[in-house]
């Protein structure tokens, strides 16, 4: 791959660190404006959202304004500690996971090796913050909240690692940018003018993945961590001001995140048919297409979550355990089959 | 090098301290989060050896996993807040002693094997096709040793849980 620029290791650091901070919140603004208030707002006609400014779009800010001028209150009897320290946990889990999700062919904060294998690594973490929230908070809700959260995940997490399986196998590669480029030099029954998106070949694995992602990021209908009508927000109870807000951040940055691991090993990634896979033009064009992606798998994600009712956790248990597991499985043991005999 | 060691020295000691007050803390689940602090501290250590799938592996099993099982055994069954569990057991000397042994032996064969033996920075780095390449060829005998170990722990569990 030619480089555009060639600038010292602690520069080039530097820059991709800085646009990655003020990419992550973006990102989730984006989908809060986007679905949570527009989206939302028509589907279930909530009339706030679309009161505020013109069309709505003061909002965002007056949000904004509500969550910073509120107290930073700790409960008495919290472990402080490991209170303060749950957010960031929370949060670093969604940082770290923008590290390895390309936007272009030099557009990509850090090209690891293990690409997914590290995306799937770093999402883990994200449960033991909200463990620690749970715990530290002092109140029952929030430590019921907690260990439904952290039961869910664990469940999801295998049939999430699972689906990815079939597209490394397929790709032969763990490397994010190397699955984008099997893709795009890929060939549909010798026919290579669109490569060959993932999801066609893929599309047991698609669907596990959008259903475990929809569960790791609790969205309905798998909030039961979340259920405000029995928890009262679950793990995040007693958090105000700018300490949900990191929460929430975090929520909707992994949801950016998840729908971008999506569009990348699914859809084709930043690749635009008719140019080189090393194009450098794809630098610029590609960050662009991927955002176009990205909305589109994360339209499907809050459709999903504005429109249906929320599990029974024995329903959420048995569905990971008993149906995408054995699923997801089946899906690996056939393209294995199927990689081995074309 | 300079910035390696520089790095190492940080991690190591963010390491040692956390093992430390992990086995000294009067509170359970700090001890387990002072755990997940060694591990990551490990990882963070395998990513200065160029180790990059192991370190990816670490932080996928042991932080995603067995100590998000760890935390959640412990918050399901006993997690006061505060200081109020004496957690310091009769036997913590004969422990301590296991421990010195433990670590001598490890100590004495590391320094023993490798002695003088620098790790080459500058040369090929593994690639996690490479480490794969390994375990399904020169390694296959341990690595199914160890799956049919795991499976037979398995079975054993859900032999253990069953009601009837």
């Amino acid at each position: 791959m030619t480089s555009l620029l060639a600038l010292p290791y602690w520069q080039e650091t530097g820059i991709k660190l800085g646009l990655a901070l003020a990419v992550i919140p973006t990102t989730s603004l984006i989908l809060v404006y986007l679905f949570l208030f527009k989206m939302m707002a028509f589907m279930q006609s909530r009339l706030g959202p679309n009161d505020t400014g013109p069309y709505g779009s003061l909002q965002l800010i007056a949000e904004a304004i509500k969550f910073l001028q509120k107290e930073d209150i700790h409960p008495e009897q919290a472990d402080r500690r490991v209170f303060r320290m749950a957010p960031v946990v929370v949060l670093a889990s969604t940082f770290l996971l923008y590290v390895v999700l390309p936007a272009g062919p030099d557009a990509i904060v850090q090209n690891l090796d293990t690409g997914v294998f590290y995306a799937m690594a770093v999402s883990s973490l994200s449960v033991l913050g909200i463990l620690m929230a749970g715990w530290a908070s002092a109140n029952k809700y929030a430590l019921l909240g907690g260990l439904r959260a952290a039961g869910q995940l664990i469940a999801y997490e295998l049939p999430l690692i699972l689906a990815v399986m079939g597209v490394v196998i397929q790709a032969e590669t763990l490397n994010l940018q190397d699955i984008v480029v099997a893709q795009a030099t890929g060939e549909i029954f010798g026919f290579g003018a669109i490569g060959n998106p993932f999801i066609l070949t893929q599309f047991i694995a698609f669907l596990i993945f959008m259903i475990a992602a929809q569960a790791e990021l609790t969205q309905t209908p798998f909030d039961m961590p979340v259920a405000e009508t029995e928890l009262v927000g679950g793990f995040h109870i007693e958090y105000t001001g700018f300490r949900f807000l990191l929460f929430f951040m975090a929520e909707f940055g992994t949801a950016f995140a998840f729908a971008a691991l999506a569009s990348v090993m699914f859809l084709g990634g930043w690749w635009i048919p008719g140019f080189e896979v090393d194009d450098n033009i794809l630098n610029v064009l590609g960050p662009g297409v991927m955002l176009g992606k990205i909305l589109l798998v994360a339209f499907f994600i809050f459709w999903v979550r504005f429109t249906y009712p929320r599990l029974r956790e024995d329903q959420l248990q048995k569905f990971a355990w008993k149906v995408l597991i054995p699923l997801s499985l089946a899906n690996i043991v056939l393209t294995g089959i199927f990689k081995v005999v074309f | 090098m300079v910035a390696q060691n520089i790095f190492f020295g940080i991690l190591a000691a963010i390491v040692a301290i956390s093992a430390l007050r992990m086995v000294t803390t009067r509170n359970i689940v700090h001890a387990a989060l002072y755990l997940v602090a060694v591990l990551a501290g490990l990882g963070a250590l395998y990513v200065l050896l160029t180790a990059e799938f192991v370190a990816t592996t670490q932080v996928l099993v042991y932080i995603g996993a067995v100590m998000v099982l760890f935390l959640f055994g412990i918050m399901l069954t006993k997690a006061p807040l505060g200081n109020v569990m004496e957690m310091t057991g009769r036997q913590w000397p004969l422990a301590a002693v296991v421990a010195a042994l433990l670590g001598g032996v490890t100590i004495y064969s590391l320094v023993d094997r490798f002695g003088s033996e620098r790790l080459n920075t500058d040369g090929p780095i593994y690639r996690t096709a490479d480490v794969s390449d390994e375990v399904f060829s020169t390694y296959i005998v341990p690595f199914e040793a160890v799956s049919v170990l795991l499976l037979a722990a398995l079975i054993g569990a859900i032999v253990l849980a069953r009601k009837d």
